[in-house]
Parts: C-alpha cells; structure tokens; sequence
C-alpha cells in the first residue's frame, strides 16, 4: 500500500508538473498576477509528493519489502540499517528518484524566498523548473520506475553491490546532486531572464547565493567522492580522469568560472551576456554528465546497469532543454546592452581572465571525455584517454590561475595597478619561496613538487593579504584589529577563506610527489620500510561479517622503534554476489596518510600487500572542505545583503553598483 | 582605452589561451592515446610487434600460471584469437579465470603482451564495455545477462 503510494505520489507531483508548466508562465506573461501565484504553493506541494514518494522508497527498503523489484535486487534484510537507506541511491532508479527530490527541493526553496523577487520573475523561473522536473519525473515513470512489485517475492534480496556499501556512498551522492541539481534553478532563472528580457546587476545578486549553494555542495561532493574511491577502491589513488569523475569536474569548473562573473555582473552590470550564457552551460553539463552516466555509452566503477532506452531518453531531454535555452539565448542576445567599462587590468579583468582559464580547462576536458566516443561512434575504433591527456592540458591551464588569483584579488574594480598588487604580494611570494626551500630540504626531489606546494603556499598567503591589509588599517593595536576584523563584510572573509582553500588542495595535489609505495609479499613477523616508517605484519586472521567473509591483517607502524599507530588492512568476500572488495587500512599521522592493501594471498600463505605512505595528502579534502566553509562564509554575508533588493514590479530596478569589496 | 580597443584586448586574450590549449590538447592526442584491439583484431589488422595498446578478452579458464615475484601469465582470448599476457604485479579484485579483462601494455608479437597494467574497469556485471563488444563482434556473446546485450 505505502509502496503504492509513493508511485501515485509521483504521478500527482507530475500532474502538478503540468500545471506549473503552462499556468504561471502564462500568467508572467499576460501580466496576470492571480496565474502568476500558483507557482510558489504549487512548488511546495510538488516537494511534499516527491519527498512522500522518496519516503515510500525507503520504507520499503527499511522493513526489506522483497515485493519490490527495486529492494530484491540492491538490499538484503541482513545489511546494515544505514547501507539500507543509502542502497535507495546506490541503483538507477533510486538515484533518479532522489534526483527528482533536489530538484523539486530546490524549486520548493525558491518558493518560500519569491517574496523577495519581482513576482513575474520568480513565478517564470518556478514554471522552468517544472519543465525540468517534469521531464525528469516523466523519464522515471516510463523508463525507471522505482516501485514496480514481482508477482512472486523471493525471501531474500540479491543484496547492493558490495563497493557501495560503505559510508562514503552514504553522503557522497547526496551532496554531489544538490550541487548538480543545484545548478537547475540558475539554469531556470537564466531562462527566465531571457524570456523576460530582464538581465541586470540585479539578477545576478538574486542567482548569486543559488550559485554558491550548487558550488559550495558540488566541491564537497566531488570531494567526498574522491575520498571514497581513495579509501574503497584500493588503488591509492583520488582521481583517475575517470569520464564520470569528469562529468562532475565539469559543472564545477563552468559554476566556479559562473560564481565568479556573476560577481562582475552584479557590482559593474558588465559580462552579461556571458553571466547567462554560463548559466545555461552548467547546468547543461549537469545534463550531460546524467546522460554520461546512465546511457551505457561509458564503462565506470560510477555507471549503473543500462537500458538503451533510458539513454536516448536523457539525450532528448538534454537536447531538449540545452537547444531551447540556447535558442532563447541567440533570440535574445541582440537585446542585451553591454554595461560597465572597465580596463584589461583592472578586479573585472582578472575575473574575466578566471572565466576564460576556467571555460578552456572545462572544454580540455571536454573534448578528452567525449572524444573516445566521438571516434568509436565515427570510426569503430577504441581508444582511451588517461591520465596523461589531462596532466597535458589541464594543468598547464591551471598553473597561470593559481599565479592570478592572489593578483586579481588586489586589484580594484574598473582600473587596477598591476605593480602594486604585486607590490603588495612580495609577502606571499617570500613566505612561497622560504616554504618551497624548507620543502626542498626536507622532503628533496620532485622538483615539480617543490614548485607547486611553493605556489599553494603563494596563494594561502596572498589570500589573506587583501583582508590582513584591512583589518591593520587602523593599526596594530589587537582590539582594533578585532572590531575591523569582524566589521568586514563577510563576503570578504568568504572570498579569501575559499581561495586559501583552493591553495590548501593544491598543496595536497603537489605533495602526491613525495608519496612513497611498496609491494612486498608478507607472513607474520615480517617488517618494511615505508619511508620515514617500518610496518610490521603480527598476524592474520579471518572473521565473519553480516553478509561477508573476512581476512584482515593487523599490522604495526612505527617510528624509530615507537608504535604510532596499528591497521587491520582486509579483504571481504561477499557470497551473495561472489564478490570480492579490498578494505584499505589507513592511518592519518599528521597531515599524511599510510595506506595499506592486501590485494592477494599467495598459496604458500604469504600475504602479497601494498603499502603506501602519502605525506600531506588529507590537505587535498580538507582543502576542499575549507572551501566550502568559505562559500558559507560568503553566502551568510548575502542573506542579510538581500534585503535591500527588496523592490519588487518595477521594470528598470537598478541600484547603484555596491562599493568594491 | 576605448571600448573597442577594450575588445580587442579580450578578444586576443581568449584566442591567445584557446590557442595554447588547443595545442596543447593536440600534442596530447598525439602522444597519449592507446587504442584497443581484441585478440583477433591484432591478426586481422596487423597490428605492428612494439605497438602501445590495450588488448581485452576474456581470461582463458586454466592459464593462468604464477611465477616467481609477482610474475603472472594468462591467456587472453576472443573465441577467435588468443594472445599470452605477462604482467609483474598484483592483479586486480575482479580478476579471474573466464572472466573479461583489459590489459595495457606494449605488444611484442601476435601471440604474446607484455602488460605495465592489468584493469579491472567494469560495471555492475563486472564485463568491461570493450571486451563485451569485441566478444559480440567475434561471435562468441553468450552472456544473456548484460544489459546492453539487447
């Protein structure tokens, strides 16, 4: 009955779907103020079905209602309670049904804010993305239904694919899709602009905070995601240029490049044009990366079992909204007057040179993803392109940015003075150099490491010194420093904190360099050297799990003679899906990680193990994480900026640019 | 500046970074992509001895030999070709006997590879994509399972 209703719930919220896609659109357009007020409760009640409809699900798994095609093939009642919530996303279908939920979640959230937007706008952007939730509730009750019963339930289910049993799979795709979905409402306020022809300063200040919430979760979830195939996948590595790992780079590189020319349209009404055209782009590649990862055209750890149909399905929904907006974009373009002057060296320009860094590192990756399908689609023949591809073009991009941001941070709006931004980095570059020495000394070749933790150190510092310049302008007395210090806007904070943390994760990237890695065959007793460590296997043992069989290793590292720490290493056999997965051991000491795998055992009873030692190699996540910190920094500071945008139904609503940050 | 100096300046900013990556993406094309080939496809098409490739199959039940340090050597088939694989190193989770895998290596002849890589690439029926089609291609699919089979 509960499964039951959770289908319904999702036909109603697709019923209201098409209501929502013609009435308040029409209503915006006519002017007709009462059409134009069912969009907000409309969105509400689409969140409250889908949400039902998502908690229907999850009963089912929850009390393992083997009736349910969905729970016989991704749970068992003997999996843990968490990894039976998460297996509601851990398959196709649950993973479009919680895809729905942060779509119609965030419509839900535009709802309750639309208040505090011209009414045309908001009800236009909510009828937008009902096009694109209706679209993606359609696709999931021809193609993906997620509650379709058996006429004759097993006792018991086949149990979720045992890689994705872990907590990592818990978090990390929930966060992933309220970044990638999150990019859906700017797409929609896009369009709505474009149908409205309203695209000003003020538009932006209203898509900004969207912006940052899709940015700030898509960085956590990309990074989580990259955390759990370090620590689950047992290959001691974090990114693998893998297509779908690129499916989600994408987006973030087009809402970074995104967030960072909003914020040029929004303070000098300039970059417009390219402010929308982003809009539409990011989300596009949001699309794409569905298609990538659904349609059966790649091979990933990340793909799901694949139906044809369900691939052209996408592909026309993808072509359906991207050649729409852009449609509306070539439609509209003529119309868009171009707004601030500013000069090539100038806060606009470094932003602009952001942009165009980012955009050309998106289209690298681009062209390295689809180009193996490309020409096997063309030709026939396979190819594939790794790592290397990227290493190649991607990094050479990035190298010139990192240099840039310190440097367009100091520079102001309009007309900058390049010598003394960089004047006032000599600071930074010292500190770069001077950590790039001890760094050298210390840790020795690569050269390429060296380089590049003395540019993360270039760009920590000099993210600051924009800030640190501030709060000593009333001098050094400590409590002066600390009314200016909480007196700045907390955009700024935001805005210096995200960069550090960009910096943080390079230094982890640069740091990679100096890991070490040992593959030795073991028996107990036996000892290695690990770089400044030796690790010794005591034992091995084997021991039952819920649903697995396990052998684990307890092994010791030490430090000239000192424990520091123990791992148990194992490997699980799963025999409801004769599967086997390798359970690394890690251990954080310091900032660093030794990671260990038992990837065999040899028939004369020796362990083969895999042992690697990755100094500074948590900065990689926690540098994200401080990004995230800093998008919240910044997005606190824009609730309270809101308010006075307050004017609604005014058609040339423009205040005067805010001053410089 | 002048608006339209102000464009010009932008416009040869972008094409100057568009030219770089593009460059750089075409000597990246050039240098490191490896194409794949089935057992059968290396006779069909000639492929030279010293080539970098990928080769896919599936591992031929009772090859698979165990030396000494790690060495390992098994057959990769297609039903209509089979190729000798060595390769130093630890094997994948996914790896076994009749099961698809794709090595990357160089090739020293038509019968035998010797692999820098053995993939365990898969998805959720645990048979690489390629190995699938080069199977399909050679007649030998048996496997009613796979999704995309249809």
């Amino acid at each position: 009955m509960i499964v039951e209703t959770g289908h319904y719930a999702l036909v109603l919220a697709f019923a209201l779907c098409l209501v929502q896609m013609v009435v308040p659109l029409w209503g915006s357009l006519t002017g007709d103020r009462t059409l134009m007020a069912v969009a907000a409760p409309v969105s509400l009640m689409q969140f409250a079905l889908v949400a039902l409809s998502f908690a229907a699900l999850t009963y089912a798994y929850l009390v393992s209602d083997f009736s349910v095609l969905n729970v016989i093939e991704n749970s068992h009642s003997q999996k843990p309670l968490i990894y039976k919530i998460s297996g509601v996303w851990g398959n196709h279908e649950g993973s479009m049904l919680l895809w729905v939920l942060t779509l119609s979640l965030f419509g839900a959230l535009v709802a309750l804010r639309a208040k505090r937007m011209p009414e045309d706008l908001a009800a236009t952007a909510l009828s937008i993305q009902s096009w694109v939730l209706g679209a993606f509730l359609l696709f999931i009750l021809l193609t993906s239904n997620p509650f379709a019963r058996v006429g004759a339930p097993p006792m018991e289910g086949r149990d979720l694919n045992p890689l994705l049993q872990d907590p990592g799979l818990a978090i990390h795709p929930p966060l992933l899709y309220l970044g990638y979905v999150g990019l859906s409402i700017t797409f929609s306020f896009a369009a709505a602009a474009l149908i409205h022809g309203r695209i000003d300063a003020q538009w932006a200040r209203w898509v900004r905070p969207w912006t940052l919430i899709a940015w700030m979760f898509l960085t956590i979830g990309i990074s989580m995601g990259s955390y759990w195939a370090y620590y689950t996948l047992g290959w001691g590595g974090f990114w693998f240029w893998d297509p779908v790992e690129n499916a989600s780079l994408m987006p973030w590189l087009a809402a970074t490049a995104l967030l960072h020319s909003a914020l040029v349209m929004e303070k000098r009404d300039a970059l417009k044009i390219w402010t929308i055209l982003l809009a539409i782009l990011a989300f596009s590649l949001s699309l794409l990366g569905a298609f990538l990862v659904r349609s059966g055209v790649l091979t990933s750890v990340h793909s799901f079992a694949n139906d044809p149909d369900r691939g052209v399905f996408i592909l026309a929904i993808l072509v359906f909204f991207i050649g729409g907006s852009l449609s509306l974009f070539a439609f509209r373009v003529q119309s868009l007057k171009q707004g601030g002057i500013f000069a090539p060296i100038s806060r606009e320009g470094a932003l602009v040179f952001n942009n165009l860094l980012l955009t050309t590192s998106c289209a690298t990756v681009l062209v390295g993803t689809l180009y193996p399908l490309a020409l096997e689609a063309a030709t026939g023949a396979k190819i594939s392109v790794g790592p290397p591809f990227f290493n190649l073009t991607f990094v050479p991009l990035f190298v010139p940015l990192f240099l840039a941001i310190p440097i367009g941070q100091l520079l102001a709006w309009k007309r900058g003075d390049i010598l003394g931004a960089v004047q006032r980095l000599t600071f930074a570059v010292g500190m770069a150099v001077v950590a790039g020495l001890i760094l050298a000394f210390a840790r020795g070749e690569p050269v390429l490491s060296v380089l590049f933790a003395g540019l993360a150190v270039y760009v920590i510092v000099g993210a600051f010194i924009e800030t640190w310049g501030r709060v000593i302008a009333g001098g050094y007395s400590p409590v002066l420093m600390w009314r200016r210090a909480i007196g700045l806007p907390l955009s700024q904070w935001g805005s210096a904190i995200a960069h550090a943390g960009a910096g943080v994760t390079l230094f982890g990237l640069a740091a990679t360099g100096w890991g070490v890695e040992r593959i030795v065959g073991m028996k107990p007793g036996d000892n290695v050297n690990l770089g400044p460590y030796i690790v010794t296997l005591e034992d091995v043992e084997r021991r039952k799990g819920p649903n697995y069989v396990e052998t684990a290793a307890h092994m010791t590292i030490r430090e000239g003679g000192v424990v520091v720490g123990k791992l148990d290493p194992s490997r699980k056999f799963y025999a409801h899906r004769s599967m086997t997965t390798t359970d690394a051991g890690l251990r954080t000491i310091e900032l660093g990680q030794v990671h260990i795998v038992i990837p065999e055992q040899n028939s004369d009873g020796s362990l083969d193990v895999r042992l690697y030692w990755k100094p500074y190699v948590t900065l990689i996540w926690i540098g994200s994480i401080i990004m995230f910190l800093g998008g919240g920094f910044s997005l606190a500071d824009r609730r309270l900026r809101v308010g006075y945008a307050r004017r609604p139904r005014e058609p040339k609503v423009q205040t005067a640019p805010a001053p410089a940050e | 500046m002048t608006r339209k100096q102000r464009r010009l300046t932008m416009i040869a900013a972008a094409l100057t970074v568009l030219g770089i990556a593009l460059g750089l993406v075409l000597v990246a094309m050039r240098d490191n992509i490896v194409f794949f080939y089935s057992p059968a496809e290396i006779a069909q098409k000639d492929i030279k001895p010293g080539t970098r490739m990928r080769l896919g199959g599936l591992v031929k039940t009772g090859s698979v030999e165990r030396g000494a340090d790690r060495l390992v050597s098994f057959v990769v088939s297609d039903g209509a070709g089979e190729v000798r694989v060595r390769y130093t190193g630890l094997l994948p989770d996914l790896f076994r006997e009749g099961q698809g895998i794709v090595a990357e290596g160089v090739l020293e002849d038509v019968r035998s590879f010797r692999a820098d890589s053995v993939l365990a690439k898969h998805d959720e029926t645990y048979m690489p994509r390629e190995v699938a089609d080069a199977l399909k291609k050679q007649g030998h699919w048996q496997n009613e399972k796979q999704g995309d089979s249809k």
